[in-house]
């Protein structure tokens, strides 16, 4: 693997435009060759009710990487990750401090526009959450409120959706039939490609594969790798083979006096093989979490 | 107990329940059937419904029926979305709305009937006539509808709201085009139970749609409904016996074809959403 030596004009004009120090030398994995800040979390907490779920979260997650996020259950991965296309503000009670900025946009600010962010941050569930209706209505719904309304625009952007998360010969002869009839794994799919129509920077994977059969959850997990280097991607798992094998990037979380913190973040082959933190090192042996 | 009296009493009580039914249509087939033609379904009754048929008030029970729904389905649906997307379950509002609605699901219709009167007849001053008893109707049939349909609105998973809204789907969006779809079925059988009671409605209806068992012109004409034709005839018309229960057989041949259809429509629907994932 490369380091990464940008050169010192394309540093400058990129730290100027950001504001942020955006190069880090370490080296990088597979699609992630530029190491170019996505989204910047500074301070960030979340609380519930007055409940620290997370606290003080400083963490840079970069552009085209696939980056995981680990830890055992109620550290508030999950939370962190629902904060970035605030869906937090969902939750009752929720309350989130700090900054978040994805690219320039301050991700916080109340004057954000919510269906806009949306449409940029992609997010998929553990659960597969298909609609209730066929698949073809699936991933209309959003593109005609996105504006979509023209038909032959609408189908050629479905099929393009669908080729990209491999369904599409599957499904191409009953897109009119119930998308609950699809299996689990295809069922995953159907979600990502209703989060790719709309064309995100983004997406935010909640341990997508967690329900899925070893089978499906190969299929994917292949599939979001594919993704990365389009997409900056990422993905809660509780599965440390899967963030080992997937993520460029890794963020441990831990539950400490029990709200969340950001223990240890970086390469993930830094943090697999040379871990900082004694409880990173025990958590990455199994002694731990 | 032991086990074998126990299936013992379980058996017997579950017969008996079917009893008072069977023998209830048994009894209206056999003393109504042979009155049954498409003449009586379609003429006026006449010498006091002695002869004649019941056409009018099919038609009158049609159009208080049509006036109660129309009244009723957005204002159940737009309660049953406030209930259950507008407020969450400790919500001030919220409680006290499920509280009085859980009241006038318990008043008994002749009070409806008298406030009906009051508000509908004399207060609006649209007097005795098809508006004011399917709008009193409308009273009666909201608190079972705003439940039935707050219900589906409910059972709709939590997922596919906040599904929605990662995908960037707006509130109304996701109300016109994921919820509302989605509790379709449960809206069909809480309108056609809401339509069933409706329908049935004695005490309700005569206070304020009245007993004129002429041909209704208008929405503003007095109407009979089928089940105050049925009190009239056995109440006060010597003679009006074989009729009443010819109409009663019509009525309750109605409600049976509407239960059914509600429960075949929940059926399908279960059985749809119960498919593998």
């Amino acid at each position: 693997m490369d380091i990464v030596q940008p050169t010192p004009h394309l540093k400058q004009a990129l730290e100027e435009s950001t504001g942020f120090q955006s190069w880090l030398p370490y080296q990088s994995a597979q699609s992630c060759c530029v190491l170019i800040a996505h989204i910047r979390a500074e301070n960030l907490s979340i609380a519930y009710h007055d409940r620290l779920a997370l606290e003080a979260v400083t963490l840079q997650i970069n552009k085209g990487c696939i980056t995981a996020l680990v830890g055992p259950s109620g550290c508030g991965k999950t939370s962190f990750l629902m904060s970035i296309n605030r869906l937090t503000d969902l939750i009752p009670g929720c309350q989130v401090s700090g900054r978040l900025h994805i690219n320039e946009l301050d991700v916080m600010a109340s004057s954000t526009n919510l269906l806009h962010l949306r449409r940029q941050v992609g997010m998929i569930f553990q659960k597969p959450t298909v609609f209730p209706f066929s698949i073809k209505k699936n991933l209309e719904i959003a593109l005609r409120e996105h504006g979509m309304h023209d038909q032959a625009t609408l189908a050629s952007t479905i099929e393009t959706a669908l080729q990209q998360v491999g369904l599409w010969n599957e499904v191409k002869d009953r897109l009119n039939q119930p998308a609950q009839t699809l299996s689990g794994g295809q069922q995953q799919r159907l979600c990502l490609a209703r989060a790719l129509v709309l064309t995100p920077e983004i997406l935010l994977l909640d341990e997508p594969c967690s329900a899925l059969d070893p089978i499906s959850s190969g299929i994917v997990e292949d599939l979001i790798m594919s993704l990365a280097g389009r997409y900056t991607i990422v993905i809660v798992t509780h599965n440390l083979a899967q963030a080992r094998r997937m993520a460029d990037h890794v963020a441990l979380f831990w539950s400490v006096n029990g709200s969340g913190q950001l223990l240890e973040h970086g390469p993930a082959q830094s943090i697999f093989e040379s871990p900082q933190h004694e409880l990173t090192a025990a958590y990455i042996s199994g002694a731990r979490g | 107990m032991s086990e074998t009296s126990m299936t013992v009493v379980v058996w017997t009580a579950a017969t008996l329940i079917t009893f008072p039914f069977l023998w209830l249509v048994g009894d209206l087939l056999w003393h109504g059937w042979h009155q049954l033609s498409l003449s009586f379904l379609l003429f006026a009754p006449q010498d006091a419904g002695r002869e004649g048929g019941i056409g009018p008030i099919l038609l009158s029970t049609a159009l208080i029926v049509g006036v109660c729904m129309t009244a009723v389905m957005p204002i159940g649906i737009g309660t049953a979305l406030f209930l259950s997307e507008y407020t969450r379950n400790d919500h001030l509002l919220g409680r006290l709305i499920r509280g009085s609605l859980d009241v006038l699901a318990g008043v008994p219709s002749i009070v409806f009937g008298l406030f009906g009167n009051a508000l509908f007849c004399q207060a609006l001053g649209l007097g005795f006539s098809i508006l004011s008893g399917g709008l009193t109707l409308a009273c009666m049939v909201l608190p079972i509808l705003i439940r039935t349909v707050e219900e589906s609105f409910r059972a709709i998973a939590h997922e596919q709201r906040v599904s929605a809204a990662a995908l960037g789907i707006s509130k109304r969006a996701t109300i016109q085009y994921i919820l509302l779809p989605a509790a379709i079925p449960g809206l069909l059988v809480g309108s056609i139970l809401g339509l069933g009671r409706a329908m049935a409605e004695t005490a309700a209806l005569i206070f304020t749609s009245g007993y004129v068992d002429r041909m209704p012109t208008s929405l503003m004409d007095s109407g009979r409904a089928l089940s105050i034709h049925i009190y009239d005839l056995a109440m006060n018309v010597a003679g009006g016996n074989p009729n009443a229960y010819a109409t009663a057989l019509v009525l309750v041949g109605l409600l049976i074809i509407i239960n059914l259809s509600a429960s075949w429509i929940a059926e399908k629907w279960t059985s749809f959403n119960q498919l593998p994932t």
